[in-house]
């Protein structure tokens, strides 16, 4: 049996009322590459946090190699030889290449052979940081933290933003400093490289290790069971009517949307009356295809119609007045904090310089009471809504688009972070809306929620849609493997293979 | 039953003092002005006669109006540093057409602030150049500009028209009402109602308080901050040129000295610099309040020294009164 090089015991972790860790107990061996598995918001960049020193846990113990390790700031975690390659890099953009490496006191000729050893030659370290492109950030900063030639490498989604040549290099070191008695500790949502790469696995959920196996003996079937844990009971009378929408008229269609944010040739078509929801994990383009249909981001290639006519969306005002409407991921980007309940629902109302003039306060009340009195708006602490709780305050978010209409509504992760009466009032109000005839694309991070809310699902994966299914059939097991990247079982429906996936 | 004993609902008819003054702040602002003015008065007995008072509002009523500009930047989260040198530069034209008479000569005295507004007004909204740097580097350049002018195309009357004179300086009703406070009366009603009653005033406060919301909302947010800044620009327009009726002449510092007070009557009366906070009542006490403040350190016959500071510390003081009292409400 190897030599634990790191144990965690009973690591816990809160900001505010949220819970990011309840009970975490992670051990890594020495000279193994361990996978630290999870869906999203399972607790893993808290956990990566904690053991790089960049948060403090509230809870909990560390050891590293036997010895207890207090790791209050991040030169702690890189004194008992931890070294970390966060999701964003950590880079200055402003700050040539150079400049950027001797801010961290590494020695850029020992950072330049180790990208020589990736294969990367010619970096100029007189580049400015924030010109080069995310790969080669990622990769300068894996050489980087090769150089302290730590113990234990940390490598927190390294491959989301690398093509699959540099993505087999950064394998290669991995199982270099495998075979070198150093670890790795690798977090991926790809299930086919934890497979092929990964000597062991945890698997993280709800803020607790759930489980612990050796990833090649369980098979990509056992990896999603764990991280999905017990599936919950779909509900098939809240599911969606089977109502045929086929005659519907299409409200919102995608035409090969692309852009270089992170969006490849998206196209479907949304009807009047229907709800479509978009699952993925974290960073597979969704929130960039909401910017895009929303009017805050231009696309780069295709083209998006409201009612079979195209929407050239400069702005929110543009998609707006065609009746597209973005509540969005974060609920304070859409809150007017000092203002009262009324106001931030009136807010809508008085955007056109046409509307500038006096208030028609009758028109404005009577809006708002049916506004209020639809989502079952808190008033108490109306005065201002930075005073509300968060359901209520996402309860305004939505309700700010009832007062001036829509015809579609793009809602992007509504029930984060909401208890479960004010997801069941969210729930109904989007079912509602469609019954009336308004077409709905929203995007959720919780699947249990798809067959619920939605007629029907498509699952983006590194941009792209690989998967399209009927709501009412879509467990879990199926939408988690087709979100990450992996063909669906057979007569699921998957749309596309993976190039991800070895044959 | 004892206030403090009462559920908060059902007490919500008996109120203890602290808490009434806490959510009713412009009410502290006025007892503090009349504070001022009793002890103005005890200083200087003279300062109680038709006279005295209405010095201080001839003043008082230009910083007024700056200030209303200002709280509108304020309000959207902006700052206009450029009204004095706006201010100056209309009254300067409009003194400068005096002879073409008074109408011609307000109407180009206005359009300065046109002009100037509208540049600012791109500026920060289109180019989002940040509000302190653009109205900073504008008043600069109307400075420079100004300066230059006074020697060549602007040379001529410095003296302003009769007309003018009456609006700045003259009063009817027996000496009584001075007309100035006419027109600031008008204007600052019109302006209340704008923040409160239109379509135009919730897209202010929309902007200062989260633009990006504003902009979900479907707000083209440059629209809004051109108009406010074209607002601003054409009230410190009508300050200058009413100060210049005040003075009967117009000079190049006229109203140099009226820029940080125009901040400070806004910020005093309890608008926010950091937006979507405030509104003019409290704006026109906090002018108010600086007005008479200048009258009773002019009767203590203290030197400049002792005036700048003591102005200063009053100013701090009322700030920081202010902020306590409402940080709760």
């Amino acid at each position: 049996m190897a030599e634990p090089l790191l144990t965690a015991r009973g690591v816990a972790k809160r900001y505010g009322p949220v819970v990011a860790l309840t009970s975490v107990d992670l051990r890594v061996d020495a000279g193994e590459i361990h996978a630290l598995l999870g869906s999203n918001g399972a607790g893993k960049s808290t956990l990566v946090k904690i053991l790089s020193g960049v948060v403090a846990p509230d809870q909990g113990t560390l050891e590293v190699n036997g010895r207890p390790g207090r790791m209050a700031r991040p030169a702690d975690a890189a004194r008992v030889g931890l070294a970390t390659v966060f999701q964003d890099p950590a880079f200055v953009p402003d700050l040539t290449v150079g400049d950027n490496l001797r801010l961290t006191g590494a020695r850029a000729p020992e950072v330049l052979a180790h990208l020589a050893g990736m294969g990367i030659e010619q970096v100029d370290l007189g580049w400015l940081a924030g010109d080069l492109p995310l790969p080669l950030l990622r990769m300068l900063d894996l050489a980087r933290a090769l150089t302290r030639d730590p113990y234990l490498l940390l490598l927190d989604e390294i491959t989301a933003a690398l093509p699959a040549d540099l993505a087999d290099r950064v394998f290669d070191v991995m199982r270099q400093r495998r075979d070198a008695g150093r670890s790795v500790l690798f977090i991926s949502h790809r299930l086919a490289e934890v497979l092929a790469v990964c000597d062991q696995a945890t698997v993280l959920r709800n803020g607790r290790d759930v489980a612990r196996f050796v990833p090649r003996e369980v098979g990509e079937a056992g990896l999603v069971a764990a991280m999905q844990g017990a599936v919950a009971a779909s509900d098939p009378a809240a599911a969606g009517p089977a109502r045929d929408l086929a005659t519907a008229p299409v409200a919102l269609e995608a035409r090969g949307v692309s852009s270089r944010a992170g969006l490849e040739d998206v196209s479907f078509a949304l009807r009047a009356g229907e709800v479509l929801g978009v699952a993925a994990l974290e960073g597979q383009g969704q929130d960039v295809l909401f910017e895009v249909l929303s009017g805050l981001r231009r696309a780069d290639g295709g083209e998006v119609r409201v009612g079979g006519t195209p929407l050239v969306a400069r702005t929110p005002a543009d998609a707006i007045r065609r009746g597209v409407v973005l509540v969005p991921a974060d609920r304070v980007q859409a809150l007017l904090p000092q203002r009262s309940v009324g106001e931030n629902l009136a807010s809508t109302l008085y955007s056109r310089p046409g509307r500038w003039g006096a208030l028609r306060l009758g028109d404005e009340r009577r809006r708002v009471a049916r506004a209020v009195d639809r989502l079952q708006i808190d008033t108490r602490a109306q005065r201002q809504v930075r005073r509300l709780s968060g359901g209520n305050q996402q309860k305004v978010t939505i309700g700010r688009w009832l007062t001036a209409g829509f015809t579609t509504l793009l809602c992007f992760d509504p029930t984060r972070g909401i208890d479960i009466g004010t997801k069941e009032q969210i729930y109904r109000l989007l079912r509602e809306l469609a019954a009336e005839g308004t077409a709905v694309l929203v995007y959720t991070s919780e699947l249990a929620e798809v067959p619920k809310v939605c007629d029907r699902v498509v699952v983006l994966y590194g941009g792209r849609i690989v998967h399209e299914q009927d709501a009412a059939t879509a467990d879990e097991t199926t939408l988690l493997s087709a979100m990450h990247g992996l063909p669906g079982p057979a007569g699921a429906g998957g749309l596309g293979s993976d190039r991800e996936v070895p044959a | 039953m004892s206030a403090a004993a009462a559920p908060p609902a059902a007490g919500a008819d008996r109120v203890s003092p602290a808490a009434w003054l806490a959510t009713h702040p412009t009410a502290v602002l006025a007892l503090v002005l009349v504070a001022l003015v009793i002890v103005t008065g005890l200083i200087e007995p003279a300062y109680f006669s038709v006279d005295g008072l209405r010095n201080t509002l001839l003043l008082a009523v230009p910083l007024a109006l700056m200030a209303g500009g200002q709280t509108i930047a304020l309000l959207t989260g902006g700052i206009d540093l450029s009204v004095a040198i706006t201010a100056t530069g209309a009254a300067y034209v409009a003194g400068n057409q005096s002879p073409n008479g008074a109408l011609v000569a307000i109407l180009l005295g206005l359009s300065v602030g046109l002009v100037v507004g509208i540049v600012n007004g791109v500026g920060v909204g289109v180019f989002r150049v940040n509000p302190l740097i653009m109205t900073l580097g504008m008043s600069g350049i109307l400075l420079g500009l100004f300066t230059s002018w006074a020697q060549t195309v602007l040379q001529g009357s410095t003296n302003v028209a009769p007309l003018i004179r009456t609006l700045g300086a003259g009063s009817f009703a027996g000496g009584l009402v001075p007309w100035n406070v006419v027109v600031g009366a008008v204007l600052a009603g019109l302006l209340i109602l704008l923040l409160t009653r239109t379509g135009f005033g919730r897209m202010v406060y929309a902007v200062g308080d989260n633009s990006f919301a504003a902009r979900l909302a479907g707000v083209r947010v440059w629209q809004v901050l051109l108009a406010v800044y074209v607002l601003c620009a054409l009230l410190a327009a009508v300050a200058g040129i009413l100060l210049a009726g005040r003075n009967g002449s117009v000079d190049l510092q006229l109203a140099s000295s009226l820029l940080l007070p125009s901040v400070a009557a806004a910020v005093i009366g309890g608008t926010s610099i950091f937006g979507g906070w405030g509104g003019y009542p409290g704006t026109i006490l906090g002018a108010l309040i600086l007005g008479v403040l200048d009258r009773m350190l002019t009767y203590l016959g203290a030197g400049e020294a002792i005036r700048f500071t003591l102005y200063g510390l009053i100013v701090l003081g009322l700030s920081v009164l202010y902020a306590r009292l409402t940080r709760n409400a």
